[in-house]
């Protein structure tokens, strides 16, 4: 059963369309991450979801229902914000009940409802503090256990984790994902961070100015970036992206960079259109699909292809280390292991992981393979 | 924390002019009051054979007796007790309302967002620039057709909807820096209207409930010209009728009670002042949401 559906919404303010027609079909139990850019819609999106604005036109059913005109607190949602939004001068047990006092659940329900989400979170030693007296990882859960108390049909993050410091982020990065694997309800997560989106989603819609670019699973979205824009915002560092021309060698296309000494021939994914052939072409690359010759990528036991380039500066970060390169004249991103040293200037051997290569059209920057 | 002053070291000529103009101010200031206190204690015979500033031979504290309960005012020899009891009934009620309904318009002006809401906080605060004056009439025929002339109701009713400029002014400044994802929490939590109002609002709000209480209170119990123009005789306050008081004075001109009358009439704000004026203070600088 689908857990929230949108068709076709839009969303205007004054002459600027924020929301250029989304759709989306969110099933049941899935953890949803719109990721984008600031100003990309998907917080106007979450708040249109929750009800707590209009949208200009376009349907929303959650659970099967459609919500469209429904207020927020007959949704059956729960929220959690960025600020944590908790109420100042209420204590924890308070702010915990409170949507319940609001429904006028019985007391004794209330009680169990708060013992079940304090045990679940681990803040039964927090029950009757306020909120100033709480860490930012404190307040964090108890933000969370207020939405997780009502048992809602869908659960909705509002960038709930940008303003935890990097340490404690991973942590609840990993608890909130853990949370969702055992209780498996349904969640819709916004964040800007490309990151979290990896890490937490099962399905990921990439947004940008106001339109779904892709949603699908983490592993294809990074893999199989349906356009430019996606294949430049997922991903730390991001793919490379470097234009190049398709030629036909025999019977096996061939991408090739540059031109000159500096010329590179890199096989073409087989499933490229024929009509192709002869045409420039946009070659995405992961920068990890560019390491030392020694590395041998996926189950392959031989060695692969590899191209010699000159190395403008390394970047060591510890676990690894980023090279800039020059491939075919264009500047790219490769990552090497952590011990390799690389003299700036000098020429150096990389092995490259074709298997992956991406092909967007210059004009559409659409994926073509 | 001698060594944190700006004026650390060894006193120096410079801080000594700063000092000097300081106490000077200060003793301008408060000229006025002193020269009333104490003649609020010393008898007529001697202010008149001596002058308006003096200090007392023999303390009159009978001119507070007189000024209290006995002294006559406009034909009534009754002290400005009644008085002082008319601008309680005004000024309590009035304060009360005004500041409890400026905080229900400041909360729904900057935390519920409709169409207009700018307009109608601009339209609702040009009352604290229009000029009293300019109300007078206004006010008189809309006291007539309401049937409240020449009563203290229709003081409290003036004094109420002409304080929501200042109060709505103060609670929706105050008010907006709530914010806004804490109002969406408590819509999605079920809360309404007046729920998120009572239940979170008004917690966050004493600091701000005390500038406008201690706001309010001094405005409408020093207010002197609704309270001679729309009342007369028993109705008016005491502001109205210290000046009634001072008129009616026959023979000897009575400094004494006179004084005595005007200290008692002002104690309730200096009280308020006293102890109300570091929350006041406070609570002009305080945030909503720490």
């Amino acid at each position: 059963m689908s857990a929230l559906v949108i068709r076709d919404l839009r969303k205007r303010f004054g002459t600027t369309d924020v929301l250029k027609g989304i759709d989306l079909d969110i099933d049941s139990g899935d953890f949803t991450v719109l990721v984008g850019p600031s100003g990309c819609g998907k917080s106007t999106l979450l708040n249109i979801i929750a009800g707590l604005e209009t949208a200009t036109s376009g349907e929303i059913e959650i659970g099967g229902r459609v919500v469209t005109a429904v207020p927020p607190k007959d949704r059956d949602i729960a929220m959690v914000f960025q600020t944590y939004a908790l109420y100042p001068s209420m204590t924890v047990r308070q702010n915990i009940t409170f949507g319940m006092e609001c429904r006028n659940v019985p007391k004794a329900q209330q009680a169990e409802a708060l013992e079940r989400v304090a045990k679940l979170l681990q803040i039964e030693p927090l029950l009757a503090r306020k909120p100033a007296q709480l860490s930012g990882g404190q307040r964090q859960r108890v933000a969370m256990g207020r939405a997780l108390v009502r048992d809602p049909k869908l659960f909705l993050f509002d960038e709930p984790l940008s303003n935890l410091d990097a340490k404690l982020r991973v942590e609840m990065r990993m608890e909130i994902k853990q949370l969702h694997a055992r209780i498996g309800a349904s969640i819709v997560y916004v964040t800007h961070d490309q990151i979290e989106a990896m890490t937490m989603a099962t399905r990921i819609a990439v947004m940008n100015q106001g339109e779904v670019q892709q949603f699908a699973d983490p592993d294809t979205v990074y893999n199989r970036p349906a356009n430019l824009f996606v294949a430049r915002f997922m991903g730390a560092p991001p793919m490379n992206t470097i234009p190049a021309t398709l030629e036909g060698e025999g019977d096996r296309p061939v991408v090739v960079i540059g031109a000159g000494e500096h010329v590179v021939r890199l096989p073409a994914p087989p499933s490229i259109g024929r009509e192709w052939l002869g045409k420039s072409v946009i070659v995405g690359i992961r920068p990890e699909c560019i390491a030392e010759p020694t590395r041998l990528f996926g189950s392959s036991t031989a060695a692969g292809l590899t191209i010699t380039a000159p190395v403008e500066m390394t970047e060591p970060t510890g676990a690894e280390t980023i090279v800039v390169l020059r491939l075919g004249g264009q500047k790219v991103l490769g990552r090497v292991a952590p011990d390799i040293r690389l003299a700036n200037g000098a020429l150096a051997t990389f092995a490259v992981d074709t298997r992956k290569l991406c092909l967007f059209d210059p004009q559409t920057e659409r994926l073509i393979a | 924390m001698r060594e944190q002053s700006g004026f650390a070291g060894p006193p120096s000529v410079g801080r000594a002019v700063v000092y000097a103009v300081v106490i000077l101010l200060a003793a301008g200031y408060l000229v006025p009051m002193v020269v009333v206190v104490l003649n609020s204690l010393r008898t007529a015979e001697e202010i008149a054979q001596t002058s308006m500033i003096g200090w007392p031979k023999v303390w009159a504290f009978q001119n507070y007796t007189a000024a209290w309960s006995d002294f006559c005012i406009a034909q009534t020899c009754s002290g400005i007790r009644p008085y002082m009891l008319n601008s309680a009934l005004v000024t309590l009620p009035a304060t009360v309302f005004s500041t409890l309904l400026g905080a229900v318009a400041g909360y729904a002006i900057s935390l519920w967002r409709f169409r207009g809401d700018s307009w109608i906080f601009a339209l609702v605060t040009l009352g604290v620039f229009l000029p009293e004056q300019m109300r007078l009439i206004p006010w008189t025929i809309v006291l007539r057709d309401v049937g409240l002339t020449n009563t203290l109701s229709g003081l409290v009713m003036i004094h109420t909807i002409q304080g929501l400029s200042f109060t709505t002014l103060f609670c929706r400044n105050y008010y907006v820096a709530i914010p806004q994802d804490l109002m969406k929490a408590a819509r999605i939590d079920g809360a309404g209207f007046f729920r998120i109002f009572h239940r979170i609002v008004m917690p966050l709000s004493p600091p701000i409930l005390i500038v406008t209480v201690i706001w309010q209170f001094t405005h409408i119990w020093n207010e002197f010209l609704y309270g001679v123009t729309f009342t007369t005789g028993t109705q008016q306050p005491v502001t109205a009728a210290l000046i009634a008081l001072s008129a009616s004075v026959a023979d000897v001109p009575q400094y004494g009670v006179q004084s005595a009358a005007v200290v008692v009439a002002a104690v309730p704000t200096l009280l308020v002042y006293l102890f109300g004026g570091r929350y006041f203070v406070r609570g002009l600088t305080a945030g909503a949401v720490k």
